[in-house]
């Protein structure tokens, strides 16, 4: 087959284009600016030469359309050399669309005060949402559980396990790692006033306290939460929710309660893992850089700090959980007819869920020091 | 009539399930060729082995003259562009809007200008009868009719003279599936173009095909105009046509 290729000659007033092989959407650019080498209004009449051309796709087609109107307008003559059937054919149909005088809808741009109202709008917006979603849980849900017999066991079991046991050695892990580099830290500032014993003190209420509720339900939140943001919505865009209302199925009752539930049973149990790793990490850092035994170590623990403070870490358990879950669900309930959407709704659901457990843990802080505790 | 595609004893298995054994055919030039079959007899199977999308175990196909046993990544790209693909479910990009799904493939493999990819645009929505005004529509804010007729604008863009259709008329009413038929034979004869599809819908059988083949037990049971398929003692064309035929 002949190579595809435009040759133009120039005589006079008179402007020659010949197109040779296959002229198609890849040569249309090529040819344009060949073009507009010459000065159009030093010419009044340009030939069209097809009698070497194969093929001619409709791109081609629509550009020599547009050439064939612009050239019009200037008043300048146009032969067209053609003998190939089918590329007169092509010609023809691009003619008959008339697509130049068809326009496509205006199509305005946002301008950034537009941007920003729409975004708070559709933030105020999604809040409301999501304390109508807080109140339809409360209000018309949660009275059904009132007899256990309408809690579904299987899907809370099998949520346990997929959400918080399978969780739990990355939990350990990061524990471990988090009582080490604390240890190691404080270790050192320690020993400079001779004070090493008191790193028990300080490595069991912070870790109780604060450390381990928080870092548990950082790790669910980005585990576990965006899990269930991904899985509910992509439940949503195919449909599967709608078809469980139509048969009768309340996918409150199915999917949101169980998950709910099973988050704030296990989160408990992960913050006490949670605390025995961070413990043990600080243990052995205390034991090669203080010298303070494991034994001794254990033994001033349970002189200085009370029980109270590991049942603070642990209350906290439910709360974050709460919060984590029915953000995470509320999100996957959210998610739009695209996939773009589950993306979307997955980065917020454990951005807003790591926010909201660090703004419980903020109040907690101040209600358990103003009670004492 | 030259030969678009030819298959030669196609073997396909998934695991330990032999899906096709020894299947031949060849679709001609300028045609709107059927593949017809019961379900899970691996017609989008094959639709898929032919767009690369899924490899073969043995056998070979030939596209364009082309062997896509032994294709070099670059070579399997060029051939990509020669054909257009209509999805079951159109799967157009939900994050794009219909002009961007269109344009997508103009903007990303040819120097084209703005001007001209808007025209072409212009050209494709036209033409398959979607109205200009639907052009900055997303995807989730149209019907399944004007998704279909969509994303085979998109199949279309890049002017392919070789089309797939897999199950084009499923989910659309029968006045919408009847207006694609019509769209899809319209399309051939302005375009010249070559169509290889999956389809069900007996209609849409009748009055597009020229030529179709009936796969079932892992092989060509008939390959052939609709004229002569009624004398084929299979059992899956004997229940399939009859209600047609009676």
């Amino acid at each position: 087959m002949q190579q595809a290729r435009i040759e133009i000659t120039h005589k006079d007033r008179e402007l020659s284009i010949s197109f040779f092989g296959e002229f198609n959407l890849y040569h249309i650019n090529d040819c344009e600016s060949q073009i507009k080498k010459y000065d159009l209004r030093t010419l009044d009449k340009i030939t069209l030469d097809f009698l070497q051309t194969n093929s001619l796709d409709t791109a081609a087609a629509l550009f020599l359309n547009r050439l064939q109107k612009d050239l019009s307008q200037r008043n300048i003559n146009i032969k067209w050399l053609l003998e190939n059937k089918e590329i007169e054919e092509t010609l023809q149909l691009i003619r008959e669309r008339k697509i130049e005088s068809k326009n496509l809808p205006s199509h305005k741009k946002r301008t950034f005060l537009e941007y920003i109202g729409d975004a708070t709008c559709k933030n105020y917006r999604g809040f409301l949402d999501f304390i109508s979603f807080l109140g339809v849980l409360f209000y018309a849900k949660f009275s059904a559980l009132l007899s256990w017999k309408n809690l579904r066991y299987k899907e809370i079991f099998y949520e346990m396990n997929e959400s918080a046991i399978k969780a739990l050695l990355i939990v350990a892990i990061t524990s471990f790692l988090i009582g080490v580099v604390v240890a190691y830290q404080s270790a050192y500032q320690l020993k400079i006033y001779g004070a090493n014993i008191f790193i028990v003190d300080m490595l069991g209420l912070s870790i109780l306290r604060e450390l381990s509720p928080l870092i548990t339900a950082i790790i669910i939140a980005g585990r576990s939460g965006s899990a269930y943001t991904a899985q509910i919505g992509a439940m949503k865009i195919t449909e599967e929710l709608d078809a469980m209302r139509t048969m009768g199925f309340d996918p409150y009752l199915f999917l949101v309660i169980p998950r709910i539930v099973a988050l704030m049973i296990a989160m408990p149990i992960l913050i006490f893992i949670s605390d025995v790793m961070a413990l043990f990490g600080g243990m052995i850092i205390s034991n090669i850089y203080l010298d303070i035994s494991s034994s001794l170590f254990i033994e001033r623990f349970s002189n200085v700090i009370a029980a109270k403070h590991f049942f603070v870490g642990i209350v906290k358990g439910p709360f974050f959980a709460f919060l984590i879950a029915t953000i995470a669900i509320h999100r996957g309930l959210r998610v739009q007819n695209d996939t773009q959407s589950i993306g979307i709704n997955t980065t917020k659901s454990v951005v807003e869920s790591i926010f909201a457990v660090i703004v419980c843990d903020a109040i907690f802080s101040v209600f358990f020091t103003n009670l004492g505790i | 009539m030259q030969a678009i595609i030819e298959v030669r004893d196609l073997k396909t298995v998934f695991d330990t399930n032999v899906v096709h054994n020894g299947l031949n055919l060849t679709i001609n030039e300028g045609e709107i060729y059927g593949l017809l079959g019961p379900s899970g007899c691996g017609k989008s199977t094959l639709l898929r082995e032919m767009v690369m999308l899924q490899k073969f175990e043995g056998g070979d196909i030939k596209i364009f003259g082309k062997s896509l046993k032994r294709m070099s990544h670059k070579e399997s790209q060029a051939l990509c562009r020669r054909w257009g693909v209509l999805f079951q479910a159109g799967a157009l990009f939900t994050s794009l809007n219909l002009y961007d799904n269109i344009a997508l493939p103009l903007k990303e493999y040819t120097d084209l200008s703005e001007n001209m990819i808007q025209d072409i645009v212009k050209f494709k929505l036209d033409i398959v009868g979607l109205k200009q005004d639907d052009a900055f529509l997303y995807p989730s804010q149209i019907s399944g009719g004007m998704k279909k007729k969509a994303s085979l604008a998109r199949a279309l863009s890049m002017d392919p003279k070789l089309l797939f259709l897999d199950e084009p008329t499923s989910g659309l009413d029968p006045i919408s599936a009847r207006e694609f038929d019509r769209l899809i034979l319209k399309l051939r004869s302005l375009l010249g173009l070559s169509i290889v599809m999956v389809s069900h819908d007996l209609r849409s059988i009748y009055d597009t095909l020229d030529r179709l083949a009936v796969i079932d037990n892992k092989k060509i049971v008939y390959e052939g105009t609709l004229d002569m398929i009624h004398q084929e003692k299979s059992e899956f064309i004997q229940t399939f046509f009859k209600a047609a035929h009676e």
